[in-house]
């Protein structure tokens, strides 16, 4: 299964690197939105928990455009119908395209956190920056797995645009919930406090339960 | 028993933003095949030049080769071709003629709407009309008049 899951990332990442369709879309989505912000709130900057909840919900509709593009060459283009006349196991094509939207969302953190530290943060980004970089790599893992769960599902829709975001929105709430919660101590005005550890659990609790959720539906997912 | 099909149909089932090559490279991961058949075949439809090519910029034709590519990459012991020189030149159809053709030496399932050239190359034929079965008989027994009666 590695072989298939190294040659089916290796082909979305191409795909990016060719069409440049997906993540710069979402960085430049998630800019936009931190400027929005600024404007809307009246506000030079924020902190605290206004500050974790503006970045997170920016992250999320930011990620809702790579939900939505992550099948769509697979379905256009004729990659699901290639992908299953190969020998090769369904779950790898899971694992593969939730590799490549953790990817994805990595790189347009990249871009979004010194974008949300310049455009809105009041504190220094950097004390809190090793936490942060934790609980983003636990939300990722959780947006990853329920975002190409519910984009397999909206794909073999004819709405798929609003079936993804209809399906992951809600799904997504306790990742956000927790991710906002966990990262208010990391964004106070006075500097980073110590994050209570629940969040990180739920969050890490919430990736298995949906990973082991993912494993076990997607075979279903894809007609032969 | 997936591994051992080749499937042609009307869409090349190739990624319109990668080359002729990186399309194939992947091709070969997913089946486990080595990159050198994959020059190979390259070089045997003569699209060794284009593989560098994002696919939407070559012809039609030659996405077409390199679908027969795709298609025998695994080098598959049944073949299922629906109209598998469709936007092939004569010069191409010579080119594919050893890998997906009668010389191909693999038991190939041709679906086509030119009924001389179909009989030309069948062993057997079996004629449909509405879903039903109406001629199927060794493609000696048929002649092209009993096929074209089909549409009507």
């Amino acid at each position: 299964m590695r072989r298939t899951v190294a040659a089916l990332l290796r082909k979305d990442v191409l795909l990016e690197l060719r069409t440049k369709e997906t993540v710069p879309a979402m960085a430049l989505f998630a800019v936009t939105t931190f400027v929005v912000f600024h404007f809307g709130l009246n506000r030079g900057s924020v902190s605290g928990d206004l500050a974790a909840g503006v970045f997170w919900v920016t992250l999320l509709f930011a990620a809702m455009l790579g939900i939505n593009r992550l099948f769509v060459a697979e379905r256009e283009q004729g990659g699901f119908d290639a992908f299953l006349l190969a020998p090769a196991d369904r779950t790898a094509l899971l694992v593969a395209k939730t590799a490549a939207l953790f990817a994805f969302l990595s790189v347009l953190e990249l871009v979004a956190v010194p974008a949300f530290a310049l455009l809105l943060l009041q504190p220094s980004v950097w004390p809190a920056l090793p936490a942060l970089v934790g609980v983003l790599a636990l939300a990722n893992a959780g947006v990853a797995v329920v975002g190409t769960l519910a984009s397999a599902l909206a794909i073999q829709t004819r709405a798929r645009d609003l079936i993804a975001p209809l399906l992951a929105l809600p799904l997504l709430i306790p990742v956000v919930l927790a991710a906002a919660k966990a990262s208010t101590p990391l964004l106070l005005a006075a500097g980073p406090g110590t994050i209570a550890a629940r969040w990180p659990l739920i969050l890490g609790l919430y990736d298995l339960v949906f990973a082991l959720t993912a494993y076990a539906v997607f075979d279903f997912l894809l007609e032969d | 028993m997936r591994g051992r099909v080749g499937l042609l149909g009307h869409e090349p089932l190739l990624y319109r933003d990668l080359t002729g090559r990186e399309n194939l490279d992947y091709q070969a991961r997913l089946f486990g095949v080595d990159g050198a058949r994959v020059e190979e075949l390259l070089e045997r439809t003569g699209m060794a030049r284009r593989a560098d090519e994002p696919l939407r910029t070559l012809s039609r034709g030659m996405v077409q080769r390199l679908a027969v590519c795709r298609t025998v990459l695994h080098d598959p012991a049944l073949l299922l071709l629906d109209e598998p020189l469709a936007n092939l030149d004569p010069a191409a159809v010579e080119a594919v003629e050893p890998l997906i053709g009668r010389g191909a030496g693999r038991t190939r399932v041709v679906t086509s709407h030119d009924p001389g050239a179909g009989l030309r190359e069948a062993d057997l034929v079996l004629g449909l009309r509405g879903g039903r079965a109406v001629i199927a008989a060794g493609a000696q027994e048929v002649t092209e008049a009993d096929v074209r009666a089909l549409y009507r």
